[in-house]
């Protein structure tokens, strides 16, 4: 499309201007990790070490992060194989109930997190009886992150051609084969973005997690809830924020790159 | 009925997987169950069931002395809602921030989206599209905390805004419309630019080459196209906003939103049934919203 | 103690809620323990954040670790972000003890949770303040059921440059609020209610308010219609004292409800002072208590006794932002100031506090003609003045 200067320019100019509204909060996170002042003062009346010194030694810390990662990984693997099989099944065929099915899917995160954690609990608690536990947080997490994965997996299997699948069928491939070889390859890179959301989802929330966390289980979340309320601990917080940012750029630089598409637009 | 020639050494083994295969080729019924049973039985039971059996709890009560749930089925919840005239206040309260941080979020994803799917090189699309959800991964409520220093009276914001003779907004709804806007705006982002990859370049070098200038062709062919895009960003920021209850504390000062509501019920007041009632709310309103564009195609885009 | 009605809910807490489970077996929290006997090898406890520190999450700040030590029991601590989330997770039976405010101790009594201790088991609970004894939120008909942690008063709070001449009563916050519209705050609790009311005991005494805790329909609307008008000049509510501290920084906030911890969290460049007014404040003083069928009943009664030993209380207090429970934590204070900033032992001073106490329909002030609001009624009131 042949865009004019001036368009380039403004376009431009508003990127640069929203990208900047979204780094200026991070920024002053950033800088309050070195923060001196317990309060978060602005600006810093000085500069120190101390709070990464804290953040790396306390094992509180470490293990909320692992419960937090261990969480998103088995919520997103679960994500993946459920998202999945929904999105084959409404891309290649038609049935009656299509419709709502479609609807059912994005239910679980089109509604408050107040009221998916709300009902989650109650029917934990209050109908099975059971403890909550990592395990529940686990069923909660991926149960909304269903939706990422189907809508990634649903949107490139709709520009993918069945025929492909048919031509497999007909040399001979069994269903396993085919999909294993003609349909996943395909989709692989809707799988990793959907993937990479899942887990995004799932390592942050904290809404749904209180609800559905038990007494024992502290994600990542729930400990920085719990350190901004503990005497002077506030600004270890600031250095996990960071942190996090830091190790994600990674993970997502190698996402961007297996999600590149081949073939230009 | 495919045959076994091509396929390496169709051996005793391979039969059984054989034989399902050739059975689910021939049944496309009994495919489609193989492929809805797992995640259908898993929405079911885990959510739909699970939502349905919450909303029940809002036709019943709760013991006054004991605090107890008593299943005494009544209406006394849901009338409250309309005749107590501050849920009404804090409901429309609700939906009009969670309307202003649509509009917010749409608004500043718009042409960032555009310029990262239709202007920029590749590399910059790469290091854009990175750098658009590196903020997901820093902690929610370290964000909102950080804002809240950004909007206070010696904050940023009021750094930037005095020269001018403005005055930050502070710790209002206007605060913690900007704050959620703030926190959604990477999950409205990606599908907007998601449907913008989607529009084929050829369309708009035609309508170019048809003598449109840049913004006609933004308003007349791209624009119909990324629509359903747009309202599945949309759908996301207000619903996430719709049951917020921890900014508004953060950053929006005295007021209380839906969210609140709920909490406050379910934690102090240890009143499941009014809290269930009240999560009715933003159901119904949920409700309507997706089902009313659904039509437009949006919800694929989520 | 500290009511912070927090944004975090344990989902225990808010799911026992949900299950409307109903009060524990017994109906009247058990027989006292006559003797002690052999320690057993854990301990359950629950309490606010920092209550029993043992230096996982700082690792010089810890006195769990040295009861461990000497008494071969192992501690797990939860912490609860609100007193009603305490008495949900309460009464699961999975806790020994609980560190409970006067908001929900009353409430665990009343439900069988916990049982009626024998003091005499408790050996430091002798050197105690008087004035933390036997008082209507840790005992009930002269029987004790919860030794104190520690207490604090709900201050006032005000910024020196801003709120002149220096305010010596409640009403800069109440009908002279509207000079600092927009700059007040107040804490963010039903429990709140009762400061309103400790000022209406004041300023309209024909209202007949004895005790601010029990008030009856006419006493609570005249609180509510107080702290409606109040609701207009106030910019913030809070609940957790960060908030708090980052908003008189900031200048956000000029004047309001405060803890002493806050006071004393201030860098110094925004200067601030905080006061016990004239017509006294609402406080809180948490009690340890023990769970009717606890397990490990005999490392309970330990731990009881081992916080308020001079050195365990002076640790634990210190860290906290509260006034010890005896003299003797002073000398082991890290600050030699402790004490006096919060006024530990300050008989007089302590006598201005109404502690915090949980309302119930059955008039705390002994009166039987009415019927009292109950802590539902004062949370639906509290969503009604925030509007």
């Amino acid at each position: 499309m042949r865009i004019s200067r001036a368009s380039v320019l403004v376009l431009g100019a508003l990127s640069a201007l929203v990208l900047a509204i979204v780094y200026l909060p991070l920024v002053i996170v950033t800088i309050n990790s070195f923060n001196t002042s317990m309060n978060m003062e602005w600006p810093p009346p000085g500069f120190t070490f101390l709070w990464w010194q804290k953040a790396f030694g306390s094992a509180g810390l470490l293990a909320a992060l692992t419960t937090s990662v261990v969480i998103a990984m088995c919520s997103a693997a679960i994500a993946l194989v459920l998202g999945t099989l929904l999105a084959l099944a409404l891309s290649r065929y038609s049935f009656f109930g299509k419709e709502p099915i479609g609807l059912m899917v994005i239910l679980p995160i089109a509604l408050p997190g107040i009221v998916t954690g709300l009902a989650l609990n109650n029917a934990f608690r209050t109908v099975l009886g059971m403890q909550l536990s990592m395990a529940t947080v686990i069923v909660a997490h991926a149960t909304f992150c269903i939706v990422t994965v189907y809508n990634n997996v649903l949107a490139r299997l709709s520009r993918t051609n069945k025929n492909l699948e048919d031509a497999s069928a007909d040399l001979g491939a069994g269903v396993a084969t085919t999909f294993w070889r003609v349909t996943l390859p395909q989709i692989r890179t809707a799988l990793i973005a959907g993937g990479l959301l899942a887990f995004a989802l799932s390592f942050d929330e904290i809404i749904v997690t209180t609800f559905t966390a038990g007494a024992n289980v502290e994600t990542l979340p729930i400990w920085i809830l719990n350190n901004m309320f503990r005497p002077g601990k506030a600004p270890v917080v600031n250095v996990v924020a960071v942190t996090t940012v830091l190790i994600s750029v990674v993970p997502l630089f190698l996402a961007q790159r297996l999600t590149r598409e081949p073939s230009g637009r | 009925m495919p045959s076994s020639s091509v396929v390496a050494g169709a051996t005793d083994v391979v039969a059984p997987a054989r034989r399902i295969s050739s059975y689910l080729y021939k049944h496309v019924r009994a495919r489609l169950a193989l492929l809805l049973a797992a995640p259908v039985l898993w929405l079911g039971l885990v959510y739909i069931a699970s939502l349905l059996m919450l909303l029940i709890t809002a036709f019943w009560t709760i013991d006054d002395y004991t605090g107890d749930t008593q299943v005494a089925w009544n209406l006394d919840n849901i009338t409250s809602l309309f005749t107590d005239s501050l849920y009404a206040t804090v409901t429309a309260r609700t939906i009009g921030i969670a309307l202003a941080v649509t509009l917010i979020d749409v608004l500043l994803a718009l042409p960032i989206a555009f310029f990262m799917s239709k202007v920029a090189g590749p590399k910059l699309r790469n290091v854009m599209a990175i750098s658009v959800l590196l903020p997901l991964w820093a902690s929610y409520l370290v964000k909102a905390y950080a804002w809240r220093s950004v909007l206070s009276d010696k904050g940023a914001l009021q750094w930037i805004l005095e020269p001018l003779g403005l005055h930050t907004p502070g710790y209002s709804l206007f605060g913690a419309a900007i704050t959620l806007g703030y926190l959604w705006l990477p999950f409205v982002i990606l599908p907007i630019y998601g449907g913008l990859e989607k529009v084929p370049s050829n369309l708009l070098e035609a309508s170019s080459d048809l003598g449109a200038s840049t913004w006609t062709t933004i308003r007349r062919v791209v624009f119909p196209i990324v629509l359903p895009s747009i309202i599945a960003g949309a759908i996301f920021a207000f619903s996430l906003t719709l049951g917020d209850y921890i900014t508004i504390n953060i950053v929006g000062g005295a007021n209380q939103m839906l969210g609140n509501l709920i909490y406050t019920n379910v934690g102090t007041a240890n009143n499941l049934p009014m809290a269930s009632a009240l999560a009715l709310v933003p159901i119904a309103i949920m409700f309507f919203y997706p089902a009313a564009v659904r039509r437009t195609g949006a919800l694929k885009n989520l | 103690m500290l009511k912070k009605t927090s944004i975090i809910a344990a989902a225990a807490a808010i799911s026992l809620a949900l299950a409307g489970c109903s009060a524990g077996a017994s109906s009247t929290g058990g027989a006292m323990l006559e003797k002690l006997g052999e320690n057993e090898k854990t301990l359950s406890l629950l309490g606010w954040p920092g209550y029993a520190e043992d230096g996982s999450n700082d690792p010089a700040v810890d006195w769990v670790t040295p009861f461990e030590t000497e008494t071969g029991c192992q501690v797990t601590f939860k912490p609860y972000g609100t007193s009603d989330e305490a008495l949900s997770l309460f009464k699961t039976g999975e806790y020994d003890a609980v560190a409970a405010s006067g908001d929900a101790t009353l409430r665990l009594v009343a439900g069988g949770d916990v049982q009626p201790l024998n003091t005499a088991l408790i050996p430091s609970y002798a050197d105690v303040y008087s004035f933390l004894k036997d008082r209507d939120w840790n005992s009930v008909d002269g029987q004790t059921y919860g030794v104190p942690h520690g207490y604090g008063a709900n201050l006032l709070m005000y910024n020196t440059d801003v709120v002149k001449p220096a305010p010596t009563s409640w009403d800069v916050v109440f009908d002279g609020a509207s000079q600092y519209a927009g700059k007040v705050t107040a804490y963010d609790s039903p429990i709140y209610i009762a400061d309103a009311a400790v000022y209406l005991m004041a300023h309209q005494p024909d209202l007949g308010i004895q005790d601010p805790y029990a008030l009856d329909e006419t006493q609570l609307a005249a609180a509510v219609e107080l702290l409606k008008a109040q609701r207009a000049n106030v910019g913030e509510y809070w609940s957790d004292y960060l908030k708090s501290i980052q908003s008189f920084e900031t200048g956000n906030t000029v004047v309001g409800t405060t803890w002493q911890v806050i006071k004393n969290s201030m860098s110094g460049t925004t200067k601030v002072e905080a006061i016990l007014p004239s017509e006294g404040a609402t406080g809180w003083s948490d009690s340890w208590m023990i769970a009717t069928n606890a397990k490990n009943v005999n490392c309970a009664y330990k731990w009881l006794d081992y916080i308020d030993t001079p050195k365990a209380n002076a640790a634990a207090t210190e860290y906290f932002g509260e006034a010890p429970v005896t003299q003797g934590a002073c000398q082991y204070a890290a600050d030699a100031n402790f004490c006096t900033a919060y006024h530990a032992g300050d008989e007089e001073y302590a006598s201005k506090i109404y502690y915090w106490t949980t309302p119930i329909s059955k008039c705390l002030d002994g009166r039987t003609d009415v019927e009292c609001t109950d802590y539902s009624a004062w949370t639906k009131a509290w969503q009604d003045i925030k509007g």
